[in-house]
């Protein structure tokens, strides 16, 4: 079915949703590259006025990527709930929006539908959506996941430990440990990109972030990020793996990229549970997504970069996981270009996210060839702080040395803190606490006693 | 009215920013102001032109055939912001490298890529040390490539007729390593080929990877690869640990 609408004296036809969808898109460098951005913003609101009168039932009933073809929106299409579905069934995304924003609609309404909302729902209502649209619906929203602890309560918020290291030198990454629980860092996991993927090298790292966490009762979990099929092999040959981490993307294609499909993702799921490590929770799956990754795979089905996102969403969903984590700026200028792009990203899938049930964290990142720089990343980081994002990445001064690229710091969570008196997950926060690292109203803690400290006193 | 982290000890394992003290939870003056100065200088090393004219006197002394080739990406900009372009010669340049299409064991590209003062730091150095080792070799006039991506070798190694190519290319600068310097190794070129064939060389720069390190790594690579008639994934890098790690 083609779509119509116009924009001044110009009128504009899309072929399908999937066009359409694409034309209405924000400016990303990544769905220009890809030829299916509008051509210029006349065409982009035409497509987003016609957007507005899609009804949301069109999204259940034509899938983007038909359900015989893709093993994405067979999950999506198998999850959806009908039932739920029901109160929104006669909007459209214009409605859909305005809902959305009307304060009747609390996160609580917004919690009894979401196994009724898809992916591709939430990404079309985000394509009409301003950027504080998109934070008001998303600080409605709260998802909280648990493990060792109790991550995205209202007036909270979390990081992720990254001390990575260009060669996995244990005592390079835990001297970055040591500093980063100084700050206060590590509540949504200590979490190590490793530089090989050698199982050996990973097993070694994993007991080291083990043994740590034992020996201090660390209130938090651990992860070495590499590929599923490895953490696989690892928990069968009895490595402490506490969470299963995988990149994963919106289609079976992109899936296939990543080496990675549905059961290996299930096994893997049963294979961790089995291990029953959690104690507050069980939430065991770290998930990282980012727009771009279908384009830069060649398997995007000519659906724009967003929507593509967001169908990773809606796989991400159905493993209950603990993190899912948007690495925003990563993937390069070609696919976001510069902080604007950056930006808007960051909040579109945070949003995206949030509408879908998920824990959703962002890397606010970026790369040194992208248009983009520290203040960039501070605008955004305290837009999501603001719109209830449930954690970000605590990398050494923001330089990743690993994996070259910056992303944001120790102290960019203390700033974030100060300014919207956000706290850590409870159980953390006690820990630092009673680690004498934190006084009572939140702030680090300085003084003579932390000369001696036993943290710096660890010899592993 | 700043506070030191009183462990400063850790600093010794690691070259991340760690024990950076701190004005109330905020960066000090100096961190900030150091970060800033970091980024500016990977910043202008993404955005500068490859100077050719300096380039070609470096690699004057060691006697080479030079061809200077152009990719489809006319600017920075463009070659920045559509990767696609800078792996496609221009018309001219395919015709240049016709001329000299022959039976080569190895040709050598040199491409600025994301870092062009990389190349200018580094491959002359590297260059000096490498050749000399491949006089048994018949190699192809050295191709300089302005806005180049990876895959250009393939298309360069296949019109000049290599057996082997090598890419000296510019890597994506990071905050506190602009002029880092990769090579990529791919044997048998052929426009379409995927980068599971290539093997990689990586981090070459002052206090990384030394050029003559560097140069032993690659010969090694490039006697295992012709052996075996193959590069890439399926070629295992048996060469040992790189100098200085533990």
């Amino acid at each position: 079915m083609a779509f119509k609408a116009s924009a001044g004296t110009h009128s504009f036809t899309f072929p399908d949703l999937r066009t359409l969808l694409a034309c209405a898109s924000p400016e990303k460098s990544g769905d220009q590259m890809a030829g299916i951005a509008a051509k210029n913003e006349k065409e982009r609101i035409a497509a987003r006025i016609a957007l507005a009168d899609v009804p949301l039932r069109s999204f259940v009933d034509e899938p983007l990527v038909p359900y015989e073809e893709d093993a994405v929106t067979r999950l999506i299409m198998d999850d959806f709930d009908e039932t739920a579905f029901k109160l929104i069934s006669s909007f459209t995304v214009g409605d859909f929006r305005n809902w959305l924003l009307s304060y009747e609609t609390t996160g609580e309404v917004i919690a009894g539908i979401r196994s009724g909302i898809t992916p591709e729902m939430t990404a079309a209502v985000s394509k009409i959506m301003s950027n504080q649209d998109l934070i008001l619906v998303s600080s409605k929203c709260r998802v909280i996941s648990k493990f060792r602890n109790t991550l995205g309560l209202s007036g909270h918020f979390s990081t992720r430990l990254q001390p990575n290291h260009p060669t996995d030198d244990l005592k390079g990454i835990m001297a970055g440990i040591i500093d980063g629980l100084m700050y206060g860092c590590g509540d949504a996991v200590i979490g190590i990109n490793p530089a090989s993927d050698r199982p050996k090298t990973i097993h070694s790292i994993l007991v080291m972030l083990d043994e740590l966490r034992q020996k201090f009762s660390i209130p938090s979990q651990t992860c070495v990020l590499t590929h599923v099929s490895t953490t696989l092999e690892l928990i069968r040959n009895g490595s402490p793996v506490d969470l299963v981490f995988q990149s994963i993307g919106g289609t079976e294609a992109t899936n296939r990229s990543f080496g990675v499909s549905l059961e290996l993702l299930e096994e893997a799921h049963q294979a961790a549970s089995e291990l029953s490590r959690g104690e507050t929770g069980n939430n065991i799956m770290y998930f990282e997504t980012g727009q771009g990754s279908s384009h830069s795979a060649n398997a995007n089905h000519g659906i724009d970069q967003q929507t593509c996102e967001a169908r990773a969403y809606g796989l991400a969903r159905h493993f209950r996981p603990l993190l899912v984590n948007t690495v925003v700026g990563f993937i390069g200028p070609e696919y976001l270009f510069d902080g604007r792009q950056i930006i808007r990203a960051g909040l579109e899938d945070h949003f995206c996210g949030k509408l879908l049930g998920l824990p959703m964290g962002c890397d606010i990142c970026y790369t040194n060839h992208a248009m983009a720089d520290q203040d960039d990343m501070d605008n955004l980081l305290t837009l999501l702080g603001t719109a209830g994002c449930n954690f970000i990445m605590a990398v050494p001064g923001a330089d990743d040395i690993m994996l070259n690229y910056q992303s944001t710091s120790f102290h960019d969570q203390l700033y974030i803190r100060q300014v919207l008196g956000l706290k850590r997950a409870p159980e953390f926060d006690s820990w630092l606490q009673q680690m004498e690292l934190l006084s009572g109203d939140g702030l680090l803690r300085a003084g003579n006693h932390l000369t001696h400290h036993k943290l710096l006193a660890y010899d592993r | 009215m700043t506070d030191k982290d009183p462990w400063k000890d850790l600093g010794r394992y690691t070259d991340a920013r760690i024990v950076l003290g701190r004005a109330g939870g905020s960066l000090t003056t100096s961190e900030l102001l150091r970060f800033r100065r970091d980024h500016a200088l990977a910043r202008d090393a993404v955005l500068a032109d490859l100077n050719l004219f300096d380039l070609e006197n470096k690699l004057g002394d060691l006697g080479l055939a030079i061809l200077k080739l152009k990719t489809r990406a006319e600017t920075r900009e463009e070659y920045i912001r559509r990767p696609d372009l800078g792996r496609v010669l221009q018309e001219e340049s395919t015709e240049d490298l016709k001329k000299y299409s022959g039976s080569y064991d190895l040709g050598v590209v040199l491409a600025d890529g994301l870092s062009a003062i990389a190349i200018e730091r580094n491959a002359p150095g590297f260059l000096k040390s490498f050749l000399p080792e491949t006089s048994e070799m018949k190699i192809a006039p050295v191709c300089i490539v302005r806005h180049g991506r990876v895959a250009l070798s393939d298309e360069i190694g296949e019109l000049l007729g290599c057996r082997m190519i090598i890419m000296l290319i510019g890597e994506r600068p990071g905050l506190s390593s602009p002029d880092s310097m990769g090579i990529y190794m791919t044997y048998n070129p052929l426009k379409g080929n995927t980068d599971e064939m290539r093997n990689c060389i990586s981090n070459i720069r002052t206090g990384g990877l030394p050029v003559e390190f560097a140069s032993e790594k690659l010969i090694y690579l490039i006697n295992e690869s012709f052996r075996k008639k193959l590069s890439g994934v399926n070629l295992k890098d048996n060469f040992g640990q790189n100098p200085g790690l533990t």
